[in-house]
């Protein structure tokens, strides 16, 4: 391995690697707006929206990410829908996403008891508030860990950005590999930014998770 | 709308032919986790500190490496480090078994140690040698948990082959590719139907598997 090479590449891969964060949170945050909507609409069986919502996320849980790109990006221009690459990326993440978080938040929100209801409604609770300050925070801290996994999933999956020309860090990578063939030296920056990328997300996700736990048993 | 290619010489055909090639794929590899998952397992749960030590460290890496950088080590680093010249194929079996049995090991593992230990006892107490515990006792109980769960590991790996066209193995989406790219003239819209049908291809593969994931675990519940 040449240090060389290595301090030569990494100003290229940082900036992929700022390209790469900001599209996958983007998209995470898409993902997790769409995914509250949806598991409502699911949770309270909204009559059609609850069809349709169910329709979304068994297609999008159902087909790889570089499908739902390819599709977004090369197919829809052909009916006049012209997404440029960098938003394509993040609706694609943000259409995935929300699909698995949907799932993960209608699951938590079916597990709070009825009696839960009834205890913040004869509490005097309205409605409204019974379901903000008290079946949604139960409902998210019992989905906690399901969305822990979406985010770590959801980040692991930009690396498919590349397909469509976007240029992160696989892009990069294979960039060089092509030009310049120093192999070694680009596989071990894409391992090293993709290290710094997520390893963090996965130890705090750690954390969340525990500090959930003790929520949920009211410890 | 371009849905006209898929009926021009044998199209069709080959899209599916392509659909095979990730499903062959995902299926070597499953197979492979399946038998080397479980004996991992069953090693990490004996509890032995420096193979469990061992396990966190591959788990985390299958955990936070995305498929397609772990592709792009074992396709063109074993060339250049090792001098191995691995077909693409063969690759992206080690690299999609090298995942697979992480997360079967990891299955195996929570739900060997899962298991109370009064099962053994009350097993023990009625007389049952450990042959007779693990067969009648411990492992029906616990395929009941793991069957769902890799099933559904099945229809991850179904998904995950749309990467493996990124090392250059032509599969689905390279021969939709190929076939829009042949069309570019006669039929300008080739890639709306193409991409469509692909969509549809691996939802109608996928689908019916996640489905029976689900109706398994929820009749195994209790």
């Amino acid at each position: 391995m040449d240090p060389e090479v290595l301090r030569s590449y990494v100003p290229l891969y940082k900036e992929a690697f700022i390209l790469t964060l900001e599209t996958g949170w983007l998209g995470i945050a898409i993902a997790f707006a769409i995914g509250i909507v949806t598991a409502f609409i699911m949770h309270f069986r909204i009559p059609v929206l609850a069809k349709i919502a169910s329709v979304y996320v068994e297609l999008f849980r159902n087909t790889p990410l570089l499908v739902q790109l390819f599709f977004i990006y090369f197919a829809l221009p052909k009916i006049g829908i012209s997404i440029p690459a960098r938003e394509c990326g993040a609706i694609g993440l943000g259409l995935l996403g929300g699909s698995y978080m949907a799932e993960g938040i209608r699951s938590g929100l079916d597990a709070v008891g009825t009696l839960q209801e009834e205890s913040a409604l004869a509490l005097g609770m309205s409605k409204r508030q019974m379901f903000m300050y008290v079946i949604f925070p139960e409902a998210l801290s019992i989905s906690v860990p399901g969305i822990v996994a979406n985010v770590i999933f959801l980040l692991k999956e930009t690396s498919v950005f590349s397909a469509i020309s976007l240029m992160d860090l696989m892009f990069t990578a294979k960039d060089l590999i092509g030009l310049y063939y120093d192999t070694t030296e680009a596989l071990v920056l894409l391992v090293v930014f993709y290290i710094i990328m997520l390893l963090p997300v996965s130890l705090l996700g750690s954390i969340v998770e525990k500090k959930a736990r003790y929520r949920t048993l009211g410890v | 709308m371009g849905f006209e290619v898929l009926a021009k010489g044998n199209n069709a055909l080959r899209l599916l032919s392509g659909l095979g090639v990730a499903m062959r794929i995902s299926l070597i590899s499953v197979a492979i986790s399946i038998v080397v998952g479980i004996a991992i397992g069953v090693i990490v749960a004996g509890r032995h500190p420096a193979a469990f030590a061992v396990f966190r460290v591959y788990l985390e890496i299958v955990r936070i490496m995305p498929q397609l950088v772990l592709l792009f080590i074992v396709y063109f680093g074993t060339t250049k480090a090792l001098g191995i010249n691995l077909d693409a194929e063969t690759a992206s079996i080690i690299v999609f078994s090298f995942w697979g049995c992480a997360e079967m090991a990891d299955l195996v593992r929570g739900a060997l140690l899962g298991i109370p230990v009064i099962q053994y006892e009350s097993a023990a107490s009625l007389g049952m040698p450990p042959l007779m515990t693990y067969r009648y006792v411990i492992v029906p109980q616990i395929l009941r948990r793991m069957i769902p769960l890799s099933i559904n590991l099945i229809t991850r790996m179904i998904k995950t082959t749309s990467l493996v066209m990124m090392i250059g193995i032509v599969e689905v989406l390279k021969v939709g590719q190929q076939i829009i790219e042949a069309n570019r003239k006669s039929s300008p819209n080739a890639a709306f139907g193409i991409f469509a049908t692909i969509f549809f291809l691996y939802f109608i593969a996928c689908w019916p598997i996640s489905r029976l994931a689900a109706y398994l675990e929820k009749k195994w519940e209790n």
